[in-house]
């Protein structure tokens, strides 16, 4: 890895804690799925994407779409870190005061590559990068990440059969299986497995991984990146709500704001981490 | 005789004209690119054609994310599926993110005719028109379209066209001055008694009525508005100051579209008469595509009963 894991490890616990900060605040947002795909956005803008803060508009840069794009507890505290926009922002999420919006939006958020929030459209729209990079013979990347529920949309499997088509191996679309989504486990709600079989059989080159393992992350983009001839599906397997201890593996964080009491022990678990990794 | 061509025709000649001078021009069709006559152009220009299968959902996605990095792309299907089933990509993933990607649905309205209701879109005009920002295009004769699909390729923003199937003669194109601006009615003929707004092939059978009516002297005016979003509010206010009544007249639901966006209009400034002649509110059905408009009054003698129809009311009205 270019980058410390030292360094991944903290950008991912401040994350966390940022974003709890963010959905306390307005009283709303989506806690789990963005917990559960933190360690993957971290690797994605702090060690595998090619971008940089200072020309977000780079026609070379890669590209990130947010298909999930309720995660914005997620991406937008990374994008804070990555040096897009203060920190400070992030106080005014989902406030008419403010620029971020509950769901990514590309026009008033540095950053963003694309507005999405409709679930099962934004791996549509990474299709569409991909292949005008294709057109334009760039070397840039378009990465996407979908939760495990997100992909029971119709769309979604229209947009790989085309993205198997054009054999876009510049397109990267990670699949966040957490096993939840708001009624329950995606197994029970409605069956997705077996997805590396689905995926394989759609014309896909898919890598399981441990979505929460920053050197396998790195070396499953890497691999990706080095997959010729068609897409690549990162499977990769999390936790909803990933690192506090009494939002793992509950439904019931998809889209709900703490209270006082639940505010101030997940900071506290937060905090800690973040105060290790850190080496304090 | 005038030229007869249907505006579907007259739309993939252009593309194929301006592929050389547009080089971000790309197209996109879901498996229908004989009828939606994208097909010259793919031939033409495989590295810029992209056929999506029967999926207009991921295809107008694709549209918004080759937008994304500076294509002009142009989604096709039948109006049913480009504006219909892709109706909610078409707003969250390129309405609301003013990607420039133009929408284009093809056989619009009831002159699909043999394939049925299931086909025949009459709600295009009014669901395209309800997204915030939308541009809403229904040319109504093969001069009118080139001009129209020039005007888009210099246009940036999200955009809707509506083409028709059938062959319709040609009329704009004798027109003097004729120039074609998105936003801009063109007022085909003078006249003082009424005004009939029409879209797309009605604009054909008003001139007829028009025609027709004027041996009763009664002075019909006529308005192309090829674009219903965003209405030509100047245009419409001085007809109706001017003439006292409207009657809209558009291949489409009653409900939604081009009436409705008129009479939303000139209710709040200039509150005259406003009749709408169009679909009502009905589905369709099959038959040969005459037939059907026959059978649902979207003929020059609809249009004739709605202009009787108008000034009686205006008279009554003026009298009371």
């Amino acid at each position: 890895m270019k980058t410390e894991l030292r360094t991944l490890e903290a950008v991912s616990a401040k994350g966390r804690l940022l974003g709890l900060d963010m959905v306390y605040n307005c009283a709303s947002g989506h806690l789990g799925g963005s917990f559960s795909a933190m360690d993957i956005l971290t690797t994605l803008y702090f060690e595998t994407m090619r971008v940089d803060p200072k020309a977000p508009q780079d026609p070379d840069r890669d590209r990130f779409v947010l298909s999930k794009g309720h995660c914005t507890p997620a991406l937008y505290p990374i994008l804070a870190q990555r040096g897009y926009f203060p920190e400070e922002d992030l106080k005014l999420f989902r406030s008419v005061e403010g620029h971020l919006s509950g769901h990514a939006e590309m026009h008033h958020v540095k950053g963003v590559d694309m507005s999405t929030g409709s679930l099962g459209q934004g791996i549509s729209t990474a299709v569409g990068m991909a292949l005008a990079g294709k057109m334009d013979q760039k070397d840039y990347r378009v990465y996407t990440v979908l939760g495990d529920g997100e992909i029971e949309e119709g769309q979604v499997w229209e947009a790989f059969m085309s993205a198997a088509k054009y054999r876009l191996d510049n397109l990267c679309a990670v699949i966040d299986v957490n096993g939840l989504q708001i009624d329950g486990r995606t197994a029970d709600v409605m069956p997705t497995e077996p997805l590396d079989q689905k995926l394989t059989s759609f014309g896909w080159n898919v890598i399981p991984v441990d979505g929460h393992d920053f050197a396998a992350l790195a070396d499953a983009f890497a691999q990706a990146s080095a997959f010729a001839g068609a897409p690549t599906a990162l499977l990769a397997k999390t936790i909803k709500g990933k690192g506090v201890s009494f939002m793992e593996n509950e439904a019931g964080w998809h889209g709900k704001a703490p209270n006082a009491e639940q505010y101030e022990t997940a900071r506290a678990e937060l905090a800690a981490a973040l105060a290790e990794k850190e080496g304090k | 005789m005038a030229e007869k061509i249907a505006t579907r025709a007259a739309y993939g000649k252009a593309l194929l004209e301006l592929a050389e001078q547009e080089p971000d021009l790309v197209v996109l069709d879901a498996d229908l690119s004989g009828s939606t006559m994208t097909k010259d152009f793919g031939k033409a220009y495989p590295e810029r054609f992209f056929d999506m299968g029967i999926a207009e959902a991921n295809m107008v996605g694709v549209a918004a994310g080759l937008a994304a990095c500076g294509k002009k792309p142009f989604a096709n299907s039948f109006a049913m599926f480009a504006a219909g089933r892709a109706w909610e990509q078409v707003r969250n993933s390129v309405a609301y993110p003013g990607l420039n990607v133009t929408i284009v649905g093809s056989h619009g309205g009831l002159s699909v005719g043999e394939d049925g209701a299931t086909h025949q879109c009459i709600e295009d005009l009014a669901i395209m028109r309800a997204i915030p920002g939308m541009t809403v295009l229904c040319p109504c004769d093969g001069n009118e379209m080139r001009e129209a699909v020039k005007a888009l390729m210099a246009y940036h923003g999200p955009a809707y066209m509506r083409l028709g199937r059938l062959a319709v003669e040609t009329v704009t194109d004798s027109l003097e001055g004729y120039r074609f601006e998105i936003g801009k009615g063109v007022l085909l003929r003078p006249g003082a008694d009424v005004t009939v707004v029409a879209v797309g092939m009605m604009v054909q059978e008003a001139l007829k009525a028009a025609e027709f009516l004027a041996q009763e002297d009664i002075d019909v005016r006529v308005i192309d508005m090829h674009t219903i979003k965003p209405l030509d509010t100047e245009l419409l206010l001085q007809a109706a100051r001017e003439t006292g009544c409207i009657v809209t007249s558009e291949e489409a639901n009653v409900v939604g579209g081009l009436g409705s966006a008129v009479t939303e209009y000139l209710a709040g400034v200039c509150p005259v008469p406003v009749l709408r002649h169009g679909v009502e509110d009905i589905f369709g059905r099959s038959g040969a595509a005459q037939k059907v408009l026959e059978a649902y009054g979207l003929t020059v003698d609809g249009i004739v009963d709605k202009v009787r129809e108008a000034i009686s009311i205006k008279r009554a009205l003026t009298m009371g």
